[in-house]
């Protein structure tokens, strides 16, 4: 049994998502899976698509984000994301039809680059959150 | 003197010009409370952010979102409403966004956020770079993300060579000003030099970092400054609406009174004739 010892804030740009004391984060940053415990060296990490896991009284919690980045200072951690959700809250479906219309953008291939490059990076947020409900 | 049908007339087109009102401030009233919430919530991101930033920016760090190069173009992002009925809403955020541009040593260009935006700087024969029309009354971070995105491109393609946000700072439903500020580049920040920073590891470095920090800054400080922008137009909306219904209210009450002098009058004028008429026969 591990103290609960670090502030976790998970913010985005729509509100609030989490304020906690937990006692263990992993988070999917850019280099890989990065796991921070209580009184970890100051801190800057870019993060990746992917899932955010913490623990809180020996139980572990997920919540899927998306791109953004992390500062780690004195057992605060601050999660800046564009949107972070718990499982509970993705919408199943409406990840599937953004999947789907990711992957039909991308079969039309008229790459004016910069809808190319969103409808992969909506592909790749669809795909995280099917993921992380299945 | 009107005659007591006219006015009855009036009576009722003014009441149900008031029942318009009223609805439109109850669904402006709404429509504040969902953008007020946004506020609150946009803000102390933006905040964190620019804190992370200030402490990168400050160092020997580079990115081509920092970098001031020489100025041939600048683009003013406008935001304004869709629809008129708020007050001096629309009128003093383009008034201020047209004073800053008389007042530019550059080439210039609007990107127009808003229909009113649009109309006001195209009648006037300002290059509109690009517009955005009807992006709702309490828009989302991905539909001010498209927006960013595209200008953010723009910027990189050369096109524009510094970008201006005129945006209206929501201060309370009554209160409202105008504001500008610069999007790109991401402006250094001025002054405290020595802030007793802690020695961060930067994970994998400080530009890759900064490579995903500051498009997303300037995503957010747009979506922010929509969000400002419509916490104030419902604002604005709400309080004209409401003076209006209270000047309706005034207007029936009048209206009213001279209704019923009317036909105290009109009474009056018959009593006489039928007395007039009686003192004639006998």
């Amino acid at each position: 049994m591990s103290e609960d010892k670090i502030y976790l804030e998970i913010v985005t740009p729509e509100g609030e998502v989490l304020r906690e004391m937990v006692s263990a984060i992993v988070v999917p940053a850019a280099m890989g899976s990065m796991g921070i415990m209580a009184d970890h060296a100051p801190l800057v990490t870019a993060l990746d698509i992917g899932v955010l896991e913490y623990t809180k009284a020996d139980q572990k919690y997920k919540i899927a984000i998306t791109s953004g980045f992390m500062e780690v200072k004195d057992n605060e951690v601050m999660v800046l994301v564009q949107a972070a959700e718990r499982p509970e809250e993705i919408d199943f479906e409406r990840a599937e039809k953004a999947r789907q219309r990711a992957e039909a953008r991308l079969a039309q291939k008229k790459v004016d680059d910069i809808d190319y490059i969103r409808a992969q990076a909506a592909l790749e947020r669809a795909l995280n959150r099917l993921q992380f409900k299945a | 003197m009107a005659s007591a049908r006219d006015i009855k007339r009036r009576i009722k087109s003014v009441k149900s010009t008031q029942q318009i009102t009223k609805a439109m401030k109850m669904v402006s009233a709404a429509k504040l409370r969902k953008a007020q919430i946004g506020v609150s919530a946009v803000r102390p991101y933006a905040k964190k952010m620019e804190e992370v930033i200030s402490d990168f920016a400050t160092g020997e760090t580079a990115h081509v979102f920092l970098e001031e190069r020489e100025v041939k173009k600048v683009a003013y992002i406008v935001i304004a409403g869709d629809r008129a009925l708020c007050g001096g809403y629309n009128g003093n955020a383009l008034r201020y966004a047209e004073k800053l541009m008389n007042n530019c040593e550059h080439e210039y260009g609007v990107i127009a956020i808003g229909s009113k935006a649009r109309d006001y700087f195209a009648r006037r024969d300002k290059e509109i770079i690009r517009q955005h029309l009807a992006i709702g009354d309490v828009p989302g971070f991905s539909a001010s993300q498209i927006i960013s995105k595209e200008v953010a491109k723009l910027y990189l393609d050369g096109e524009i060579d510094e970008v201006q946000l005129v945006f209206t700072e929501f201060k309370s439903a009554m209160t409202h000003i105008p504001s500008v500020m610069q999007l790109l580049p991401v402006p250094k920040p001025q002054g405290e030099e020595e802030s007793q920073s802690t020695e961060y590891i930067y994970e994998p470095n400080s530009e890759e970092i900064l490579n995903v920090v500051l498009p997303q800054y300037v995503d957010v400080s747009l979506f922010r400054a929509i969000m400002e922008s419509k916490a104030s137009e419902h604002g604005a909306r709400m309080t004209a609406m409401s003076s209006a219904t209270d000047n309706a209210k005034e207007m029936i009450s009048k209206l009213t009174l001279s209704l019923n002098r009317a036909r105290q009058a009109a009474i009056t004028t018959e009593i006489t004739e039928v007395v007039g008429g009686a003192a004639a026969l006998s």
